[in-house]
C-alpha cells in the first residue's frame, strides 16, 4: 500500500471517530443537540466505515480489486444514507458530526479511486471502460458532495442551487433549453465555426505560396490570437443586428486566427526529404499539396480546430450579452441572473458544458480518423 | 524557409507593408460603410452631396460612424490618455490600470493554482486519471458566460472588489499552466533521471533539483498564453458589474450609447495592453531559455 493510501486510511478513521465526538444535529436556537448515538442507522454506518478501513489496512489476503469493491460500496452506501438524512425537520441544523461522516464517505470514495487506478488493465477495450470510470467516479462524488453540503447547510437557492434542483429544472424546461441551444449553438456557433475555420484555412493555403505575405501576416496573426477579440462583440452587434448573424461574425473572427496560424505552420511540417521525393516524382504544386503537405498539416490543423471548438461557444455566448432577440443561451443566462433564477442559469451552463464537451469530443474523433498515423494518436 | 541573411529589414519590411495595406483597407472600409449615413443625412436636409475632399472629410469625421477611421480612434486615444488626468473617470489609463490589476491578480492566482495542480497530478496517478479529464472539460464550460453570476454570488457572500473578477481570469489562466507544467515536470532527459537515481536521490531531491528546473521553460511559455487569456477574462468579467470601471465597462458603455469611437479606442487600448503583457513574458521566456542554454 502506498503512503498516500495509508494517509487516506488514517484520515478516514480519524473523521469517523470525530463523528462520535461532535454533535450530530443542533436545534436552531442552539440550546439542544443530539449525538450520533441517537440514530442506530448512523451508528451502523460509521462502524461499517471503521470496519472497512480496518479490513483494508490489516487483511493482506484481500486483493486490490476486493479492496476497491469494499471501499466503493462503503462510500456509496454512506452517500445514500446521508442523502436520506436530509430534507427532514428544518428547525434542526446539522453539526460537525454529520459533516465528519460526509468527509469519511468522500475519503472512502477517493481511496476507491486509488484502488481502481491500481487494478487498471493494461490494454484492450476494458481499459477504455476504466478510463471512463475513473473520472466518472470522481465527478459523481463531486456532485454528491455539492448536493449533500448545499442541502445540509441550507444554502439559499439564490446563491447555489443543489444539483438535484438543477436536474429537475433541466427536465421541466427542455423546450426552452432546446430553443436556446438551437439559436446559440446550431445557428451562431456552427455556422461561425465553419466559416471562420474555412476562411482561415483558405487564406493560409493562399499565402503559403508567398513567403513575403507569410512573413508579413504571421507575426500579426500571432499577435491577433493573443488579443482580446471578444471585445469586437459590441461592434459586430451594431453591424449585423441582434440576430444570430452578429454572433456568427464574432465566432468567425475568433476562430480565424488560430486556424490561419496553425495551418501555415502545418503546411511547412513535412520534411524536406519528403518534399524532395515529391519533386523527383515530378509532382505538381497541387499534387504535392494534396498528397503530402495537407495530410502532414492535419495534426496542427486539428489542434486549431479543437481550440476553436471551445472558443466558438464562448464567443457566441458573450456576444449575446450585447443585444439579442429573446432567445439564446447568453440572453437566458443574463436575464435569469437578474431574476435570481439560478437553477435555470445552471441548467444553461450544464447544457453549454455538455455541448462544448461533445463538440470537442467529436472533433477529436474526426482527428483520430483523419490523422491516425500521427505518433500522438498511435498507441505505442 | 527563412533566408540566411535574416536582417531586420527582411523581417520588419513585410510586416510594415502588410500593416500599411491593412490601414488603407480600414480607410476604404470606413469610407464605404459610413457613406450611406452621410447620404441619408444630406437627403433629409435637402443638401447637395458635396464632392471630392469635402465629402471625404465629412465621411471620415462623423460623430458616431459605423466604422471610425483610424485617425478618429487615435484622436480619441490621445484625448482620453494624455489630455485627461489619470484620476479622472474619463481617462482610459484609469480604466486600463483597473483592468491590469484584475488581470495580474487573476494571472498570479491561476499560475499558482496551475503549478499546485500539476505537482499533485505528477505525484499521484489516481489523481491524474481522475482529474485530468475534468480539467479539460472545465474549459468547455463557457466561464465567461457564468461571469455575471459568479460576481453576483461572490458579492452576496461578501467577496468584493478585485477578487471576483480575478477569479474569472484565474479560471481561464490555470488551464495552460497545468497542461504545460505536467508536460514540463516530465520533460527532463531520462538519462538524467538515471543519474539522479545512481546518486540515490530522494523523490524530494529529484523534484527540486531535476524536475522543477527542467520545467521552467515550459512554465514561461505557458505563462505567455495564460496572461493573454487572463486579460480576456478580466475584460469580460467587467461587463456584468454594471459598467462601472475598466476596459470591459468602457466597451459596454460605448455599446449602450452607440459611441463607436469609444469602443474602438477601448479595443485598441486592450490590444496594446495584451501586446505589452505578452511581450514582457516573451522577454522573460527568451531570457530563461538563454540562461538554460536552450537557445544557441
Amino acid at each position: 500500500m502506498s503512503r498516500l493510501q495509508q494517509i487516506l486510511l488514517a484520515a478516514i478513521a480519524t473523521s469517523s471517530l470525530f463523528a462520535f465526538v461532535f454533535p450530530y444535529a443542533i436545534s436552531a436556537d442552539g440550546t439542544e443537540s443530539t449525538r450520533l448515538f441517537s440514530s442506530v442507522k448512523m451508528l451502523l454506518l460509521v462502524s461499517g466505515f471503521l470496519l472497512v478501513a480496518g479490513g483494508v489496512w490489516r487483511l493482506p489476503s484481500l486483493s486490490t480489486a476486493q479492496r476497491c469493491l469494499l471501499t466503493t460500496v462503503a462510500s456509496f452506501v454512506g452517500a445514500i444514507v446521508l442523502l436520506g438524512e436530509l430534507g427532514g425537520d428544518s428547525t434542526w441544523l446539522f453539526g460537525g458530526g454529520f459533516f465528519a461522516v460526509m468527509v469519511a464517505a468522500w475519503l472512502l470514495g477517493w481511496l476507491a479511486v486509488e484502488f481502481l487506478t491500481e487494478c487498471e488493465p493494461k490494454a484492450g477495450y476494458v481499459q477504455l471502460l476504466w478510463s471512463l470510470a475513473i473520472p466518472l467516479f470522481f465527478g459523481v462524488w463531486l456532485l454528491l458532495l455539492w448536493e449533500i453540503s448545499v442541502r445540509a447547510l441550507q444554502v439559499p437557492a439564490v446563491l447555489l442551487p443543489a444539483p438535484s434542483d438543477i436536474g429537475a429544472r433541466i427536465a421541466s424546461s427542455l423546450d426552452v433549453l432546446w430553443v436556446d441551444f438551437n439559436q446559440t449553438f446550431i445557428k451562431s456557433v456552427l455556422s461561425g465555426y465553419v466559416m471562420g475555420c474555412g476562411s482561415g484555412f483558405i487564406v493560409a493555403v493562399l499565402i503559403d505560396r508567398s513567403p513575403f505575405l507569410q512573413r508579413g501576416l504571421l507575426p500579426l496573426a500571432n499577435l491577433a490570437s493573443a488579443l482580446p477579440i471578444v471585445g469586437v462583440a459590441p461592434i459586430m452587434v451594431m453591424w449585423f443586428g441582434f440576430d444570430w448573424q452578429s454572433k456568427a461574425a464574432v465566432v468567425v473572427i475568433m476562430t480565424f486566427f488560430p486556424m490561419l496560424v496553425n495551418t501555415v505552420e502545418g503546411l511547412s511540417a513535412s520534411s524536406s526529404m519528403q518534399r524532395d521525393l515529391m519533386h523527383s516524382y515530378g509532382a505538381s504544386y497541387w499534387q504535392s499539396l494534396f498528397k503530402l503537405r495537407l495530410p502532414a498539416a492535419m495534426p496542427l490543423m486539428f489542434n486549431a480546430l479543437k481550440i476553436n471548438s471551445t472558443l466558438a461557444l464562448i464567443g457566441a455566448i458573450v456576444a449575446e450579452f450585447f443585444g439579442t432577440p429573446i432567445v439564446g443561451m447568453g440572453f437566458r443566462i443574463s436575464t435569469e441572473v437578474g431574476r435570481m433564477n439560478l437553477d435555470m442559469v445552471w441548467a444553461e451552463i450544464a447544457v453549454a458544458a455538455i455541448a462544448g464537451s461533445l463538440f470537442y469530443w467529436a472533433v477529436s474523433l474526426v482527428e483520430r480518423w483523419v490523422a491516425h498515423w500521427h505518433p500522438s494518436i498511435r498507441r505505442s | 524557409m527563412r533566408p540566411k541573411t535574416d536582417g531586420w529589414l527582411s523581417r520588419v519590411g513585410p510586416v510594415v507593408s502588410v500593416l500599411l495595406a491593412l490601414l488603407l483597407f480600414w480607410y476604404v472600409a470606413a469610407m464605404l460603410l459610413n457613406s450611406p449615413f452621410e447620404r441619408d443625412q444630406n437627403a433629409r436636409n435637402d443638401v447637395e452631396n458635396p464632392s471630392g475632399m469635402v465629402w471625404l472629410g465629412a465621411v471620415l469625421n462623423q460623430k458616431r460612424p459605423v466604422l471610425p477611421a483610424p485617425h478618429q480612434v487615435m484622436q480619441e486615444l490621445y484625448k482620453t490618455t494624455v489630455q485627461k488626468k489619470i484620476t479622472s473617470k474619463r481617462s482610459l489609463i484609469h480604466h486600463s490600470i483597473i483592468t491590469l490589476k484584475t488581470t495580474l491578480l487573476g494571472f498570479a492566482l491561476g499560475t499558482g493554482l496551475g503549478i499546485l495542480l500539476a505537482v499533485a497530478i505528477l505525484h499521484n496517478r489516481a489523481l491524474e486519471r481522475a482529474l485530468m479529464p475534468w480539467i479539460i472539460a472545465s474549459q468547455t464550460v463557457p466561464i465567461l458566460a457564468i461571469a455575471p453570476m459568479i460576481i453576483v454570488v461572490l458579492n452576496a457572500i461578501g467577496v468584493q472588489g478585485l477578487l471576483p473578477k480575478a477569479f474569472i481570469s484565474t479560471y481561464l489562466a490555470f488551464f495552460p499552466i497545468v497542461v504545460g507544467m505536467v508536460k514540463g515536470l516530465r520533460a527532463a532527459d531520462p538519462l538524467l533521471f538515471d543519474l539522479m537515481r545512481t546518486y540515490n536521490a530522494s523523490d524530494w531531491q529529484l523534484f527540486w533539483k531535476l524536475r522543477l528546473p527542467a520545467s521552467i521553460p515550459y512554465l514561461t511559455t505557458s505563462m505567455k498564453i495564460a496572461v493573454a487569456i487572463a486579460l480576456v477574462g478580466a475584460i469580460v468579467a467587467e461587463l456584468p458589474t454594471g459598467a462601472v470601471a475598466g476596459l470591459g465597462a468602457r466597451l459596454l458603455a460605448g455599446s449602450y450609447y452607440g459611441q463607436t469611437v469609444q469602443i474602438w479606442s477601448a479595443l485598441v487600448m486592450a490590444s496594446v495592453l495584451a501586446a505589452c503583457l505578452v511581450a514582457l513574458l516573451g522577454l522573460i521566456d527568451s531570457w530563461v531559455r538563454k540562461r538554460m542554454g536552450l537557445v544557441t
